[in-house]
């Protein structure tokens, strides 16, 4: 445990879609520039938990607290929530009838109320940043699929977030851009952003996270840091797990 | 001259079937083109003339447009005034052109627009600055086509965002609303909806009030295409992937910031065939407003042709109404696909 209070913690947290119980008593903490990595076998709750994060999904029992702010039916808190928490979706979710500059300075312009002169000159910064910034005129449409993901980290990035929470980000990607955006992610992680990314990139895992976080049929089975959850994973399920995505 | 030949032994008479069809297709036009064109063009009249002339020509009376298209065109309004409802058309005409125009398409084309149904009000109706006052009952023709069909356009096509947006809200009171709305309007042929406007609904106002009859057809109008409109808009709002509003939620741009800015440019942009198509069948469907006693452009050519010395040529006169019809028709399909290009440029 960190001594300064997280900025991310969840305690206990339940969720159902219906009769089926996604979410069973989750807890986690993060604290801030913590790196955290979720992994787990599909349908185990990973990317619900953290669509929680953000309010994208409800939860029904249970505290989350983001920066200090409690998530509740609160519409003016989820939204003072939604101001601190980047996304970056798997499937990109640009805006496909706008530019990608329009993309990325939407939010800052309508959202935050930044003139857009500077949300411009955010918006470039922050795509070069991403080392795509002659990109900047043309629709999400006319790029390749990591083109586009880079934008939309861009985009998530322009509020200037507390958080970034990654959503499978290179699972819709061809393999030979996987490494372009973990690139991106990697650069991101240097600089001290608080991260918390659900993917099944093990070596990008190892290489950036402070804590690893396996996830099954609802639950948090074991928080480790990477060498021990690697090397010598306490749990069975999580070695039965990594066994069949590393192959050890 | 080879290559024609070649096409024409490829296409018209390839095989014995093809070569049957072509020379069928060939009869036929030959049957119909010489007749139509001797008819229409060379035993025609034209110009000015007398029933009694046209006889004697014996193709097309055309002199009937020359002698009765103001009554066609202007229907019932006093015959010294039409030069106002000329006015008022080519204002209408203008005001279309000008929209029609992307780089147009700025906050003051609002100020525009109703800057100009002022104007063309004021022109049709008079009773100011020294126009004679001319009632709605006295007014026909292309004009009240032309004002019943643009403004219940205008004024529907909002509504039926608004409605589509209702149908899809969260809120149970709202989409109980839109639904019931929808339906029951979807429920009802045209003309109930416009005899409802015109004789039912003014039994239920308090006595001395009337409401104008044009306004009351132009509601009813309105009414009844708003609610099919919604059902196309709210087609192209559920073709917009659930993508799209989480990027939006994320973001935390507000309800009427992500339909405003995110959901309806997509979703408008998805359903511009399925609008237009509407907004073709509104302009046509306006030809119903005189089952309440209105002269529409297609009324307005009946009664030009009541006077029993011009009633044999009435194919000359419905002919020229169909003309226009389509001049509108046509231009509303060839601008929606020339949209529909000029939108996707760039996006796909």
């Amino acid at each position: 445990m960190t001594a300064a209070a997280p900025i991310i913690e969840l305690r206990d947290v339940n969720k159902w879609y219906g009769e089926f119980h996604v979410l069973k008593d989750v807890t986690l903490e993060v604290a801030k520039g913590e790196k955290v990595v979720v992994c787990g076998p599909s349908g185990s709750g990973k990317s619900t938990m953290i669509r929680c994060i953000n309010r994208l999904e409800e939860h029904q029992s249970g505290r989350i607290v983001v920066d200090g702010i409690a998530l509740g039916d609160d519409l003016k808190a989820i939204d003072a929530v939604r101001r601190r928490v980047g996304m970056v979706f798997q499937s990109f979710n640009l805006f496909p009838h706008l530019t990608v500059l329009e993309n990325l300075t939407l939010a800052p312009v309508k959202v935050a109320g930044i003139a857009p002169k500077d949300a411009q000159a955010t918006a470039m910064a922050l795509l070069e940043r991403v080392r795509i910034p002659e990109q900047a005129s043309k629709f999400p449409g006319q790029l390749s699929g990591g083109q586009q993901q880079r934008v939309a980290i861009a985009r998530a990035l322009c509020l200037k977030p507390a958080v970034m929470l990654f959503d499978e980000p290179t699972s819709a990607l061809d393999p030979e851009m996987v490494g372009e955006v973990l690139d991106v992610m990697s650069s991101l992680a240097a600089e001290g952003m608080t991260m918390i990314c659900v993917t099944h990139e093990m070596a990008f895992a190892r290489a950036v996270a402070d804590t690893m976080v396996f996830m099954d049929e609802g639950r948090v089975v074991e928080i480790a840091p990477p060498s021990q959850f690697f090397d010598s994973p306490a749990n069975e399920r999580t070695r039965r797990f990594l066994g069949k995505i590393i192959g050890k | 001259m080879t290559t024609a030949a070649a096409w024409a032994k490829k296409n018209l008479f390839g095989s014995p079937a093809n070569t049957v069809l072509t020379l069928l297709g060939l009869a036929l036009l030959w049957q119909v083109v010489p007749p139509f064109v001797g008819w229409a063009l060379i035993h025609a009249s034209w110009g000015a003339g007398t029933p009694e002339s046209c006889r004697q020509a014996g193709g097309a009376c055309w002199t009937l447009l020359a002698e009765r298209h103001r009554l066609m065109l202007f229907g019932l309004y006093p015959y010294e005034q039409h030069w106002r409802p000329f006015l008022a058309m080519l204002l209408f005409v203008a005001l279309l052109a000008i929209s029609s125009q992307r780089r147009c398409w700025r906050p003051w084309l609002g100020a525009l627009w109703a800057a100009a149904v002022v104007l063309i009000g004021v022109l049709m109706w008079g009773g100011v600055l020294g126009l004679a006052t001319v009632e709605t009952a006295q007014w026909g023709g292309l004009p009240l086509t032309l004002v019943i069909a643009v403004l219940a356009i205008v004024i529907a096509f909002p509504m039926s965002i608004v409605l589509a947006l209702g149908r899809r809200s969260q809120l149970p009171a709202i989409k109980a609303v839109s639904v019931g709305y929808i339906e029951l309007v979807r429920g009802l042929p045209l003309v109930s909806v416009l005899f409802m406007a015109s004789v039912m609904f003014p039994l239920f106002l308090p006595e001395g009030i009337t409401i104008d009859k044009a306004l009351r057809a132009l509601v009813g109008m309105t009414l009844f295409t708003a609610a099919y409109l919604a059902e196309a808009v709210r087609g192209g709002l559920q073709a917009i992937p659930k993508g799209q509003f989480e990027a939006a939620d994320a973001l935390g741009l507000g309800y009427w910031q992500t339909m405003r800015l995110i959901i309806l440019p997509q979703a408008l942009r998805l359903v511009i065939p399925p609008i237009v198509n509407q907004f073709i069948t509104c302009f046509k469907d306006t030809s119903l407003v005189t089952i309440v006693g209105l002269y529409d452009l297609l009324a307005a050519t009946k009664a030009s042709l009541n006077d029993p010395a011009w009633r044999p040529f009435f194919v000359e006169g419905y002919l020229a109404a169909a003309l226009v019809y389509f001049c509108f028709c046509f231009f509303m399909s060839r601008y929606s696909q020339w949209l529909e290009r000029e939108l996707a440029k760039g996006s796909r």
